[in-house]
């Protein structure tokens, strides 16, 4: 089981639902996210091309985040989500450094927080919170070994790319072009 | 002109109760490590009033009884389960720390500084009715109006009705959607009502003129595209703007501003002349096509080019690609549509382009809505005012179908050609210092008012003016009418409260009731509790509030029709020829042309640009730019300004700007700089809503610039009385004091 994101840049509008409904769903304080938006624009008028992507932790199966931890803290859950186990975290900070996507933060108690894929509520069979509040329904979440789940679908489907591929960190989160 | 000049009050009474709850949200979501396993039973319905669109959705609260978050209800039509960011936000509008709470009388010192005492609920209500009575012994009750923008304003306007006035205004009428329902009233006989009945979801074309779906998050309407998106429909957007929705169009027209009648009039034009239009639909429905040919035929695409800048070529294949798709083709009616002055007309040519294509009443264009006709709880009959909104226009925009809240606000300063000066205003809800146009005379209106009750969550800058401020609990803490909103079947929504009103507010229709007690006028609120009204109307239609509190929404079969025209149908269109009039024949017998005429508007003078304005998906209006959540997502506009024009005045990227518009005015507040080419060089671009200018709004003040406040040109609409608001040019001023560069 290998648990992925597909993100449609050709139908996000960039309206950061996802922002606000991780928050509510996670108890991230006001001030801080675990995913964001960004907006990326090309070209000069009028010829112009916007890349509008909903971004955040890309649960790395080789994630620099679990190597740099020194406590363990940082790991692998089943189906390779990477989370911070809150009480074995000592808010060092090397896991925010060496992410190559500035995906975690500093948590106002002490420890580092990021994106676990809401792993609360796929344990129970629902969607990330992200997924499931999006207007245009630009998410699709899933297993990548499943054939037949909504992201398998759509990297079949659709042309796709990875952030920052060259970091080697094999990133499952991926972004139809 | 008896009342007294209103020094704009702060609203200062308010710091110590502020103090106490301030960072009040942070420390509840800290507090709450553990995420609560939210089963079903704890989730309420509710009807989301963070904007208009009235999403339907449930409330959830963690273990310790706090509101944890909102999502929407699967069954809701307005938005399938899924809330904007808006919706998803209202939790800040519940926790935002600086909420009126208590209600405030504006009182004199004996120094005569106007300051606001905290009240008790009866000495609010007991000066209201005491002002209310005089009003109606020395003026008429006449001479009372409510504005009003949501929910509270059922309520209000039942007591003033009551009361003998039918000024009730709303700002979305003159201010916003007005002209597009008139001008859909004067072709198809009906107007297009919220939400707009549009089959975006089977469109194969979706035509966008202005209007930034996906910007404006309108909830349905924006998934709707991503599904027309998914089903390869094409997009084209006619935008100054290279908008959101611009990248996701098969063709970006980058219009010069206010031409658009020149493009409308060409498309129309071509899908003539080639014979691309539906000939059976015109022939059986229409009226006037033969004289709409020999109208157009001067509009040729190098005549619209020489206007609008839009090449020939573009025009061309444009228009090829709706007539491809026709008539899955939607030539999107807009809902902010009060431009240039000639808005009308413009969505009167939107009209034309729709029935030539055969859109209207057809799958993938516009579908025939029903709503539930849902019974009123029983009352009396209204009295009959002696004088109505319509005399206290003077004559004027015959064509309205709705009161303009601008007209109603320029009929409260006192005139030798009016005998019925408003002298009481109840806003709810709205804040018309940032609705209304031309801020100057807003307040020149107000301050003729011998009452000014204002009734709101927050302490937006229209309580500054008031007499008395009635604090109302937010959406999640009261009950409200049911939700009837049209739709693709008829269907009604529950919202109740999801918790005990904080501080010390209350609901509008306590309010109302209350003052309507002290009015004699309580047999119009009959009702004890309103939970009473709610299962009463609900029994009427075969449900309980047993029921709806488990659902939230109900939807039910149509009743009426099927949704859209069958092949050769014969349809009586409810207008004078009972047909779709291309020619108006009501526009005509009203004096107006009974065909979009283009007419050249003003242009910037030399070193101004063009002043447009929209909106961000994460904000409705002015009224959540303090919202804790959504703050947090944006917090402040920016301009937008080509790079060329930035050259040329070396404005830097993120460098804060004043604007300075055509009338000297000079925005409060300075606005960074956002060097972009996604606009024409002749335009600057800033999201509504933001640059508010009362402290007590702590995280909103003094952030970005406000359009609202640069708009004071206004451009009305001849026909219905909308205020053009896009006539304005603005040129940046790098400190308050300094003259304008150019």
């Amino acid at each position: 089981m290998r648990y992925a994101m597909a993100i449609d840049t050709k139908k996000c509008v960039g309206c950061s639902d996802c922002v606000v409904a991780c928050q509510t769903e996670n108890d991230v304080p006001v001030g801080y996210c675990r995913d964001w938006v960004v907006e990326v624009t090309d070209g000069t008028y009028p010829q112009l091309e916007i890349e509008i992507r909903s971004e955040r932790c890309n649960h790395c199966e080789n994630a620099p985040c679990v190597r740099s931890c020194p406590t363990g803290a940082s790991h692998y859950e089943a189906g390779g989500i990477v989370t911070v186990t809150e009480n074995k975290c000592i808010g060092c900070g090397a896991c925010i450094v060496s992410c190559p996507y500035d995906a975690r933060y500093s948590h106002p108690e002490g420890y580092v927080d990021k994106c676990t894929f809401c792993l609360h509520r796929i344990q129970k069979g629902q969607q990330p919170a992200c997924v499931e509040v999006c207007p245009t329904k630009c998410m699709y979440f899933g297993d990548l070994d499943d054939p037949n789940s909504d992201v398998s679908k759509m990297l079949k489907k659709r042309k796709f790319k990875t952030l920052i591929p060259e970091a080697g960190t094999k990133p499952h989160v991926y972004y139809l072009i | 002109m008896s009342g007294s000049r209103r020094d704009f009050i702060k609203i200062s009474s308010l710091s110590a109760a502020g103090l106490l709850f301030g960072g009040h949200y942070v420390q509840s979501a800290m507090q709450a490590k553990k995420i609560a396993d939210l089963g079903s039973t704890l989730r309420t319905p509710t009807v989301c009033e963070v904007c208009f669109w009235q999403c339907a959705g449930w409330v959830y609260k963690n273990d310790e009884g706090k509101i944890k978050k909102i999502t929407g209800n699967d069954e809701d039509p307005n938005c399938n389960g899924r809330l904007c960011p808006r919706g998803t936000g209202g939790v800040g509008m519940y926790y935002d720390e600086d909420r009126l709470k208590t209600p405030l009388l504006r009182v004199k010192g004996s120094d005569g500084k106007q300051t606001f005492k905290e009240v008790s609920w009866d000495e609010a209500f007991d000066f209201i009715a005491e002002k209310l009575q005089k009003i109606k012994k020395e003026h008429g009750p006449e001479c009372t109006a409510l504005f009003t923008h949501g929910s509270g304003g059922h309520y209000w306007g039942d007591l003033i009705k009551a009361f003998g006035s039918n000024n009730i205004a709303a700002p979305s009428y003159a201010q916003c959607r007005g002209p597009r329902e008139v001008a859909f009233l004067a072709t198809f006989g009906e107007g297009l009502n919220s939400p707009e009945p549009l089959d975006i979801r089977d469109t194969r074309c979706l035509v966008l003129i202005g209007s930034h779906l996906g910007e404006n998050m309108h909830n349905g309407q924006v998934q709707e595209m991503s599904d027309a998106i998914d089903n390869g429909a094409a997009i084209i957007t006619v935008d100054p703007r290279f908008s959101t929705v611009a990248s996701k169009s098969k063709y970006w027209l980058p219009v010069k501003p206010a031409t658009d009648i020149a493009l409308l009039l060409s498309w129309i034009r071509e899908i003539i002349n080639n014979d691309w239009y539906d000939k059976d639909y015109i022939e059986k429905y229409a009226y006037g096509f033969d004289e709409l040919k020999n109208y157009v035929q001067p509009y040729t695409p190098e005549w619209a080019y020489g206007i609008t800048t839009i090449k020939p070529h573009l025009i061309r294949e444009s228009a090829r690609e709706m007539a491809n798709a026709a008539p899955a083709v939607i030539i999107h009616p807009g809902r902010h549509v009060t431009w240039y002055g000639d808005d009308t007309q413009r969505l009167r040519a939107v009209a034309i382009l729709n029935a030539l294509l055969g859109s209207w009443g057809r799958k993938g264009g516009f579908y025939v809505p029903e709503k539930m006709s849902l019974p009123e709880y029983p009352h009396p009959p209204f009295p009959k005012p002696t004088r109505t909104w319509r005399d206290a226009m003077n004559g004027k925009y015959k064509l309205a179908d709705l009161a303009l809240a601008s007209g109603v606000c320029d009929a409260t300063i006192p005139s030798p050609d009016l005998d019925c000066n408003i002298k009481g205003w109840i806003v709810n809800g709205t804040n018309l210092i940032m609705t209304l146009p031309d801020q100057k005379k807003t307040i020149e209106a107000i301050n003729n008012l011998d009452l000014l009750v204002v009734v709101d969550t927050m302490p937006m800058e229209i309580t500054g003016y008031a007499d008395v401020v009635l604090p109302e609990c937010t959406y999640l803490e009261r009950w409200d009418d049911l939700r009837v909103a049209q739709g693709r079947n008829p269907g009604i929504a529950l919202r109740m409260p999801v918790a005990e009103p904080m501080y010390n507010t209350k609901p509008a229709y306590w309010m109302a009731k209350e003052v309507s007690k002290r009015l004699g006028l309580e047999e119009y609120f009959a009702w004890d509790t309103f939970e009473e009204k709610l299962e009463w109307q609900l029994k009427q239609v075969g449900s309980s509030l047993e029921e709806m509190k488990r659902i939230g929404v109900k939807n039910l079969p149509r009743q009426y029709s099927d949704m859209f025209f069958a092949p050769g149908e014969e349809v009586e269109f409810y207008t004078n020829t009972g047909k779709i009039e291309l020619y108006s024949t009501a526009l005509e017998a009203e004096g107006f042309d009974p065909f979009p005429v283009y007419t050249p508007h003003a242009e910037p003078p030399s070193g101004y640009y063009h002043l447009n304005y929209g909106r961000a998906p994460m904000h409705t209006f002015s009224r959540t730019a303090n919202n804790p959540n959504l703050t947090d997502l944006m917090d402040e506009n920016t301009v937008w300004v080509n790079p060329k024009v930035a050259k040329e005045w070396g404005l830097k990227k993120g460098e804060p700007v004043y604007l300075q518009n055509q009338d000297g005015v000079v925005s409060d507040f300075p606005v960074k700089v956002r060097v972009t080419e996604r606009i024409r060089f002749d335009s600057v671009y800033i999201v509504h809503g933001f640059g508010h200018n009362d402290k007590k709004l702590k995280r909103a003040y003094g952030k970005g610039a406000s359009d609202s406040q640069l708009i004071t040109r206004v451009l009305m609409d001849p026909v219905m009385g909308g205020t053009g608001m896009r006539g304005n040019f603005v040129t940046f001023r790098f400190n308050k004091e300094s003259e304008v560069q150019s």
